[in-house]
């Protein structure tokens, strides 16, 4: 049913424990980027690593005279296979910083590699793309922005229709997305969005992906929901981005994992969610939700989580938007099974990352806060006691899964019926043993709920001993008032 | 953690939702010390919640960015020859004979057997170099089209439009793709040539009447070149084409070599 590109969710070859090493730093790294709000730095994407030989010839740098060499070949040699080899040598040399810097000051040398992108020659066409690709993708500034003579050619040739070549100009494009706003601010008036938007309806998936590639950086930028956004809902991108999605044995994993991360970095930005609601946003996302869980059931792949979390924002922030609000018809997610794969992928991220965890818990609480339709699926599908066994991973963790059992338990006597007798009162009692304040604050009002529509409970409470774990929070000021008055609940039974 | 059997036949089974209980709140519920408020809660773009997918969204696409860069490895076939119209450029792989193929055999106009990179160029250069209507319409109306897809602007003249392109688009003064047509009928041998070495004369600035054609090879001045193409332009009828078939530039010195 997946049309599995593994290729590119694999990492290049190594020794697993250095790889491991490896990806921790890299991980550090990418934490504090973001908490700098520099997440979306070319310096990351491109991650130092990369000093690999290609093909076991290390890319040597070139001198000035060298490099006009091999342009002058490449322009106007006799020979085609000669041309074209000169190109390839200078894309090699290009590989290196020094040699990058040595061409964009050399006069004529952007001229000259532009000339070669748009000549007929296809191959040297190729060629010379990769060249400027190389450049793209370089942390210098200066470097990366001799390549904005090109865009308009680039953007031009998503209109072609050779995929390798599409596929190369949309990861350049990506680059330069990701460079500056320098560079945004000249790519949007050159029509990358018009471009883009009649690029999509490729039929090819490395096309594609790389699109979506391009895209999600463009979308990602600081000033993308002013600036970018708008006129992304104005095209015809959404349609097209929820196309791509919709499940089916045409969804390929690693296409859905770019337009599903487009789509977070659109609804995330508050810019005009309604529309996605109306395009059927939320049927496609819940569908998809339960392809990837029955996805999940079925391989051991990794990379599903890839796509599990951007699925689960957009369907979460999605259902807070006041078009969801009122009630009833296609713009209601009703079907109980987005509940079932909810716990499917909670049981795997519990054992493949732990870390989306949270996140998955949040959908729950959006789904289950104002529907005691979900409250009852809960309740009906057995799902009670799973949710406690995720109260030990952390006290995020537990805040959240005591926050979705309040839901439940605040409407009403119906509902609080199922949750006592039950696994759920020996599990608070662990809770309200908690250090973290949070956790036991949230504990304390699921208590009062719990007294309040099972009064029976109360008496179960006393036997456990939850007076004297209670008075370990007398003191706490966040606590005691709460405390208090559950004591003088309990007493006065 | 533990599901229960019966939730993955559910999964599998009709959508749907069972009969909700009914709901009935008390006031006290709540009610101060306690300020529990069951309600759906969002998060925007940079909210620390997101860090840790964040974090690995990125990792993965270190990994894919890394894989792009190195050239790919493409398997080799049998030499064999592109059977386009007059072309007889050998491959030996097919991605490679793809992109020649779309490149110089896919957008071509079937009048003057130039090609262009896509549908929406072949379109526009028809409708303005081979259309006697589009003159003669023009006099009176805006019709030159703007080049930016999703743009939806018309202009007098060729001259406009590429004012347009340049100030409202920010696209390069000599934009290879949009070079006004001289004035005279479909492109004859002699006119080709001319138009040629204009553009190859040309510095960049626009020199007005330089072909709107794909093959630029003009990026920058070649004249050991142009004196060999006047020579045989006189010569050589319009329909044969060497090399590459879409256009009349005489690209390749070695197949002309070969087809004496």
């Amino acid at each position: 049913m997946w049309s599995g590109r593994q290729g590119r969710l694999r990492p290049v070859g190594c020794v697993v424990e250095e790889l491991r090493c490896r990806r921790r730093e890299r991980e550090a790294a990418l934490r504090k980027a973001r908490r700098e709000q520099q997440l979306v730095s070319k310096r990351l994407l491109r991650d130092d690593v990369l000093e690999e030989v290609e093909g076991g010839c290390v890319a040597k740098i070139l001198g000035e005279a060298e490099i006009q060499q091999f342009l002058r070949l490449a322009q106007r040699g006799t020979e085609e296979k000669e041309r074209e080899r000169a190109l390839v040598s200078l894309r090699r040399g290009l590989q290196h910083p020094e040699t990058q810097q040595t061409f964009i000051w050399l006069e004529g040398s952007i001229r000259t590699l532009v000339g070669l992108l748009t000549s007929s020659q296809a191959l040297l066409q190729l060629e010379a793309a990769r060249c400027l690709h190389e450049l793209s993708h370089s942390e210098q500034s200066a470097v990366a922005e001799a390549c904005l003579p090109a865009t308009s050619y680039l953007l031009t040739y998503l209109s072609g229709h050779s995929s390798d070549f599409i596929e190369l100009c949309l990861y350049t494009l990506g680059n330069l997305i990701v460079e500056s706003e320098a560079v945004r601010r000249q790519l949007l008036p050159q029509g990358i969005v018009p471009a883009l938007a009649a690029c999509i309806q490729s039929p090819h998936l490395t096309v594609l992906e790389a699109l979506g590639y391009a895209l999600s950086q463009l979308l990602q930028a600081k000033e993308a929901p002013e600036m970018i956004i708008p006129s992304v809902l104005g095209s015809t991108l959404p349609q097209h981005i929820l196309r791509l999605l919709q499940p089916g044995p045409k969804l390929n994993l690693g296409v859905a994992v770019e337009f599903a991360w487009c789509l977070h970095y659109i609804i995330c930005s508050q810019v005009n969610n309604a529309l996605l609601i109306y395009h059927g946003g939320l049927s496609t996302l819940g569908l998809l939700l339960l392809d990837v869980a029955g996805a999940v059931q079925r391989t051991e792949d990794a990379g599903l989580e890839l796509l599990a979390c951007p699925v689960l924002r957009c369907l979460s922030n999605l259902l807070t938007e006041a078009a969801v609000e009122v009630g009833g018809g296609p713009n209601q997610l009703e079907d109980e099974r987005v509940v079932a794969a909810l716990f499917i992928l909670l049981q795997f991220f519990l054992q493949k990352q732990p870390s989306l965890l949270p996140e998955g818990l949040w959908l729950l609480n959006n789904l289950t806060a104002n529907s005691s339709s979900f409250c009852t699926s809960l309740l009906s599908m057995d799902l009670i006691e799973p949710l406690l066994q995720l109260l030990p991973v952390s006290n995020v963790v537990s805040v959240l899964v005591l926050t979705v059992l309040c839901n439940v338990a605040e409407k009403g006597p119906a509902y609080c019926q199922h949750l006592w007798p039950g696994p759920l009162l020996p599990c608070l009692m662990g809770t309200l043993a908690s250090s973290d304040t949070e956790v036991v604050g949230q504990s304390l009002e699921l208590l009062q709920l719990l007294f309040l529509y099972r009064p029976e409970a109360v008496e179960a409470f006393l036997q456990q001993s939850g007076l004297q774990v209670l008075e370990q929070h007398q003191e706490e000021a966040q606590l005691q008032d709460r405390v208090r008055a559950l004591q003088k609940t309990a007493l006065h039974r | 953690m533990q599901l229960p059997p019966a939730l993955r036949s559910r999964l599998v089974g009709a959508p749907g939702a069972a009969e909700p209980l009914p709901v009935e709140r008390d006031p006290a519920a709540g009610a101060p010390p306690f300020h529990f408020a069951a309600r759906r809660v969002r998060f925007p773009r940079d909210h620390e919640f997101f860090e840790d997918g964040d974090v690995q969204r990125h990792l993965y696409l270190q990994d894919v960015l890394t894989q792009v860069t190195e050239a790919p490895e493409r398997p080799r076939v049998p030499e064999f020859t592109c059977q386009g119209a007059g072309c007889c450029q050998v491959f030996d792989t097919l991605e490679d004979y793809e992109h020649h193929y779309h490149t110089l055999h896919r957008n071509v106009c079937s009048f003057c057997r130039r090609a262009f990179p896509s549908v929406h160029l072949l379109d526009t250069h028809i409708l303005e170099w081979h259309d006697s209507l589009f003159q003669i319409l023009s006099e009176r109306q805006d019709m030159y089209q703007c080049l930016v897809e999703g743009c939806t602007e018309k202009f007098k003249t060729g001259k406009d439009r590429k004012d347009h392109l340049v100030r409202r688009h920010l696209y390069p003064a000599d934009f290879r793709f949009d070079k006004p047509k001289k004035s005279r009928g479909p492109a004859t041998p002699v006119a080709t040539v001319q138009v040629l070495a204009e553009a190859l004369g040309d510095d960049g600035e626009q020199s007005g009447g330089d072909a709107m054609e794909v093959c630029s090879e003009h990026a920058g001045p070649l004249p050991e070149r142009v004196g060999e193409r006047r020579t045989y332009s006189h010569r050589i009828p319009s329909t044969i084409c060497f090399g590459q078939g879409a256009s009349r530039g005489f690209k390749s010195t070695k197949k002309r070599k070969e087809h004496r």
